[in-house]
């Protein structure tokens, strides 16, 4: 399970419904047009590249699911009514364990999203999956920074384009509640220390959290972790961490570790709205920052899709009822950013499977996608104009700027037994009470040996 | 909203279903034709062979092969690609949170058959031949009807916590805080959350020992019943001297279905706590480490142990065989 | 409450009997005070899943279910949700509400036929090595259905070859023929415990009978049809309901052999894509739920007669 994918999977709750109202309606008023966005037929120019395919069929696993689903597949309507073919689209909630289950019982999809480079890994490496097509490569070269290219790309040759992206550096809070108490944005870890010990003297729980997500919980924490690692260790001690050459249960780990444990260990300081340190194990991650709606938290760290689980009518704004500020780290000029995402990858190399993969590569794609409804994606092609909120906006400037210093959420590039597995679970013993050092040891004695 | 639906689209799904009847009718047909063909008397064994015949061939192929390939990878690595001996098992038997998962499941089949039994045993004698039988056993056997997935959900909610301060949504805090305590986080706590998780698996179960030991005690000729009642014995008596010794088969036969299901049980774990808080099973850590984790040797060498688990049981019945054919 | 008091002061009257009449009065008392708490224990959840189903998204999150009976508020919306929403990627539920049937139907009646065949053959027609099958037929029970799934689904999907000759093809199913795989999966997967159960019961059939069968020139495909099947209709109906309960509950089989789409997917499927998408949105589990519940449900009430007369036949001998 990814730590994208979970929320990218549940990403719309509160909007959700909705919109799909919405798009339906749109899709009703319209008939005979191809799609919501209003394309006539006729518009099949930009399609021409990729060739007819009368009849085929191309079929597609991803763990994304429910709305989001459907807002892809009007994404690639037109795509599909011009060049001919039919996408046929399986969202599940068990894409990890299900993925593996279909291609050892010799029944894959044409398509997956993956959404851990270090799954897409394991596939390669077994030689499941075909590696991706020139035009694809090509594409995605152009398209996406190397550090993104790369994640798709295992022992040299390149499987998978990215697809969707999400920041997770970002912590949540109310512009309304600062302005009234006086308090102001932090831009270093101390200030945020300082600002979390003011909040708490004005008699509220500074921080709110909650990693309870079914058979992934625990994530949340690892995300918190990873981000406050990827601060104090900077990028390269980062990678050597995420690579294992750096143990887990090394003393720079446990200080990080001891790092996070002053805020989500502290019970003056968590966990607003919910009650004492353990109920952020027993907290539904989507609804860990909605105590900053009524006052009983102020500080929630979460990823940018955490704009679409703020309950309905929650304005999503620099002046609005929430809005995020980058996690701070020491150093002001160091802004390391960790984010997520999904790839497809392909288990077929029949030409109308290539047509849709290199059709995912383009930024007319993520456009087109994002013109629906909330989302980001890291691809250079992408309009900002089109984001839908003001933290969508922000988290694409972030991935579109060159100068930002971009890592993949570490535990989805660990092997599954630790990234899926005893990391999450480590981390939910770690909020349970257990102390930082043996947690890190436990996973450490959980790492793979061959 | 949108409410039509489209017949026309099902059709062939009805088409299909009306095939699988047909398939099962011929099916039948043509085994009980084979058999009243085969000569009476001379051989037995092409009787039993053609009635056998259509479940061996699908459990050799849905669970007989299966099995021996679960086998083979339980001695192989993680990717199945290379022989590692019996590394598998030395880290199921060493590494603490594979003996935690060990200790859990030991717990769960000491515990689930007996009170799923003695639930279903204590109630069915008690409705027995009152006025309100039927619906008391259907209120019983309601949760059965209930999927895993379902009643996960259910108790999720009896065991919800809010903290002190805000209204309780969960029905066992509610209680507790009714009469002055403070709210718990009931599925954190090992080793009373396993006790919970319990809880609901003999929630759901109760309905299945209930059904089949109340048709059971039914069955008790009335004229055993009559003579021990004449004979002035009590309720009680009555119970452990007449109706329990009547109805030991259907008791076995509940104990049994439940040991094996209780192993094999997977879903109430990971619908309510995903296995964290030191609440694994067996096949919960199985299905993580052979699908979540590509590690497939790791989850074969569980399922091979669930195996062996089973076997105290197989023996026993086979003992119960002989005695039987003696 | 019982029948027992009055029984007993008809047979023994006298000092002694009324005695006796207070004491299992009392008992009886204290008997059906222990049904009902029982029958309250296990029925209260489901109650209060039903009652929050019918309460508004935030009052199921805010409030506990009881608090409806000193603020009664509810609403149709989350039936209305779950049930007609439309999403193009699931389609609705009245379709995968005939799949879950399409797939119920035979994966009950061919489970029921073959097992009753072994169970048969197991019971009453000797020939060597018959303990050792039926301990092994046993025995596999405990084989995790997880651990089959991955070679039935190869099973289906390139057949079986053996040193590179191929033994059986690859079923190559599109549409709704796929629902053939679920049916042949849950076939294999109930037959363990079927013929356990039903041997269980055409065992304790009384031998005579059979014996007298036989010496009238019966064949075993006459005393099978014409004197054991109505003996353990009971049974069967009890195995067909937990067979009945068992697929339509699964999520499992019909993931991996159904697969996802609207097409065939039978709807726990679909209410798992639900829940899960919505994490914790209380409102449309709760509903989706029930609405899944509602059809074992029917079936059990309607089937329930088979119980309580039942096993009857099965369990003479006790």
């Amino acid at each position: 399970m990814s730590l994208l994918s979970r929320p990218a999977r549940a990403a719309l709750v509160a909007g959700g419904m909705g919109l799909a109202l919405v798009v339906t309606g749109c899709g009703s008023a319209t008939p005979g047009t191809s799609t919501a966005n209003g394309g006539a037929a006729a518009d099949c120019a930009p399609f021409a590249q990729f060739g007819k395919h009368d009849g085929k069929k191309v079929s597609i696993y991803s763990p994304i699911r429910d709305v989001e689903a459907d807002l892809f597949q009007q994404a690639w309507a037109p795509f599909e009514k011009c060049t001919g073919m039919k996408i046929t689209y399986e969202g599940t909630g068990e894409f990890e364990a299900q993925i593996q289950v279909r291609s050892d019982g010799g029944n894959p999809p044409d398509l997956a999203f993956f959404p851990q480079p270090g799954l897409l890994e394991r596939f390669a490496r077994a030689g499941k999956i075909k590696s991706a097509p020139a035009e694809v490569k090509k594409l995605a070269e152009r398209n996406w920074s190397p550090d993104w290219v790369k994640y798709g790309t295992v022992d040299g040759a390149f499987y998978a384009a990215p697809l969707g992206a999400s920041v997770k550096s970002f912590v949540w809070y109310s512009p309304g509640m600062f302005k009234e108490k006086g308090w102001s944005v932090p831009t270093t870890w101390d200030e945020l220390m300082k600002l979390s010990e003011t909040i708490a003297a004005a008699g509220i729980k500074p921080w709110c959290a909650g990693i309870e997500s079914g058979e992934a919980t625990g994530w949340p924490a690892t995300d918190w972790i990873e981000d406050v690692l990827l601060r104090e260790l900077g990028p390269e001690g980062y990678d050597d961490w995420v690579a294992h050459e750096i143990p887990f249960n090394d003393p720079k780990v446990v200080a990080a570790v001891d790092k996070v444990g002053a805020i989500l260990k502290n019970d003056k300081f968590v966990n607003g709205g919910y009650g004492p340190v353990k109920s952020i194990a027993t907290t539904a991650f989507q609804e860990g920052g909605v105590p900053i709606t009524e006052g009983r938290c102020a500080l929630h760290r979460q990823a940018s899709f955490y704009a679409n689980f703020w309950p309905e009518g929650t304005e999503v704004a620099e002046d609005g009822d929430v809005f995020a500020f980058y996690l701070p780290g020491n150093d002001p000029a160091e802004k390391p950013v960790l984010g997520a995402g999904e790839f497809v990858a392909a288990f077929a190399d029949r030409p109308e499977v290539q047509a849709v993969q290199a059709y995912l590569a383009t930024g007319d794609f993520a456009n087109a996608r994002m013109k629906l409804a909330t989302y980001v994606s890291a691809n250079k092609g992408v309009d900002i104009a089109n984001a839908q909120n003001p933290i969508d906006e922000l988290s694409i400037k972030m991935l579109q700027d060159p100068d930002t210093v971009f890592r993949f959420d570490g535990s989805d590039l660990m092997p599954a037994a630790v990234g899926a597995g005893t990391f999450w679970k480590g981390m939910t013993d770690w909020i349970n009470g257990k102390d930082t050092k043996t947690v890190l040891d436990f996973v450490e004695s959980s790492w793979p040996t061959s | 909203m949108n409410l039509d639906f489209d017949l026309a689209a099902e059709q062939p799904k009805l088409v299909q279903l009306l095939l699988g009847v047909v398939a099962f009718c011929a099916v039948v047909a043509v085994l009980l034709l084979a058999l009243d063909r085969a000569p009476m008397r001379q051989r037995a064994r092409l009787h039993a062979a053609i009635l056998l015949a259509p479940a061996l061939i699908l459990l050799a192929i849905g669970l007989v092969v299966p099995a021996a390939r679960t086998t083979l990878l339980s001695f192989m690595s993680g990717d199945g690609t290379a022989w590692v001996g019996l590394d598998n098992y030395v880290w199921m038997f060493t590494q603490p949170e594979a003996v935690t998962v060990l200790r859990t499941t030991l717990i769960w089949v000491a515990l689930v058959p007996v009170l799923v039994t003695a639930v279903g045993l204590l109630y069915a004698v008690l409705v027995d031949r009152t006025r309100f039988e039927s619906l008391a056993k259907s209120l019983v056997f309601l949760p059965m009807a209930i999927s895993f997935v379902g009643a996960g959900i259910i108790w999720k909610f009896v065991y919800a916590y809010r903290p002190e301060e805000s209204d309780q949504i969960g029905l066992l805090n509610q209680i507790v805080v009714a009469f002055g305590g403070t709210p718990r986080q009931w599925l954190l706590e090992p080793p009373l959350n396993t006790l919970f998780l319990i809880a609901v698996m003999v929630w759901i179960q109760a309905g299945f020992a209930t059904v089949v030991l109340s048709a059971a005690i039914k069955g008790i000729p009335a004229e055993i019943v009559e003579a021990a009642r004449l004979d002035g014995a009590s309720p009680v008596q009555m119970f452990f001297r007449v109706t329990l010794p009547s109805i030991r088969s259907a008791v076995l036969v509940v104990l049994v279905t439940q040991s094996i299901g209780t192993l094999k049980l997977f879903d109430i774990v990971r619908t309510m706590t995903g296995g964290q808080f030191d609440t694994s099973v067996i096949a919960n850590e199985m299905y993580n480490q052979a699908f979540r984790y590509g590690e497939t040797g790791k989850g074969a060498a569980l399922a091979v142990f669930l195996f062996v688990l089973v076997t105290p049981i197989v023996v026993y019945q086979i003992r119960q065989r002989r005695e039987a054919v003696r | 409450m019982t029948t027992v008091p009055s029984t007993v002061t008809v047979v023994r009257p006298g000092a002694a009997g009324a005695a006796r009449r207070v004491r299992r009065s009392l008992t009886s008392r204290t008997a059906s005070a222990v049904a009902i708490v029982i029958a309250v224990l296990w029925t209260t959840p489901t109650f209060g899943l039903f009652l929050s189903s019918l309460r508004p998204e935030d009052q199921i999150k805010g409030t506990g279910w009881w608090t409806f009976f000193s603020a009664p508020e509810l609403t149709l919306e989350n039936y209305r949700e779950v049930l007609f929403s439309t999403s193009s990627s699931s389609g609705q539920m009245a379709g995968f509400l005939i799949n879950s049937i399409v797939i119920t139907v035979p994966s009950v009646l061919f489970p029921l036929a073959f097992a009753a065949f072994a169970a048969y053959a197991l019971a009453w027609v000797p020939f060597r090595g018959r303990n050792w099958v039926y301990i092994g037929i046993f025995a596999l029970q405990v084989v995790p259905l997880q651990m089959a799934l991955v070679p039935l689904l190869s099973f289906f999907s390139e057949g079986v070859s053996v040193f590179g000759v191929q033994i059986t093809p690859a079923w190559e199913l599109e549409g709704p023929a796929r629902f053939a795989q679920v049916w042949f999966a849950h076939t294999c997967f109930a037959l363990p415990l079927g013929v356990f159960l039903l041997h269980n019961f055409m065992s304790e059939l009384p031998g005579e009978l059979m014996e007298a069968a036989r010496v009238d020139g019966a064949t075993h495909g006459v005393i099978f049809r014409r004197l054991v099947l109505p003996l353990v209709v009971p049974a069967l109906a009890t195995f067909g309901i937990f067979q009945f309960l068992w697929v339509w509950n699964d999520l499992l089989v019909g993931l991996i052999f159904a697969g996802g789409t609207s097409e065939t997917a039978p709807m726990t499927v679909r209410l798992a894509q639900m829940a899960g998408t919505k994490g914790n949105e209380w409102q449309r589990l709760t509903a989706g739920a029930f609405v899944s519940v509602t059809v074992p449900l029917i079936v059990f009430l309607s089937m329930q007669r088979y119980f309580v007369r039942g096993l009857l036949a099965g369990s003479v001998k006790g």
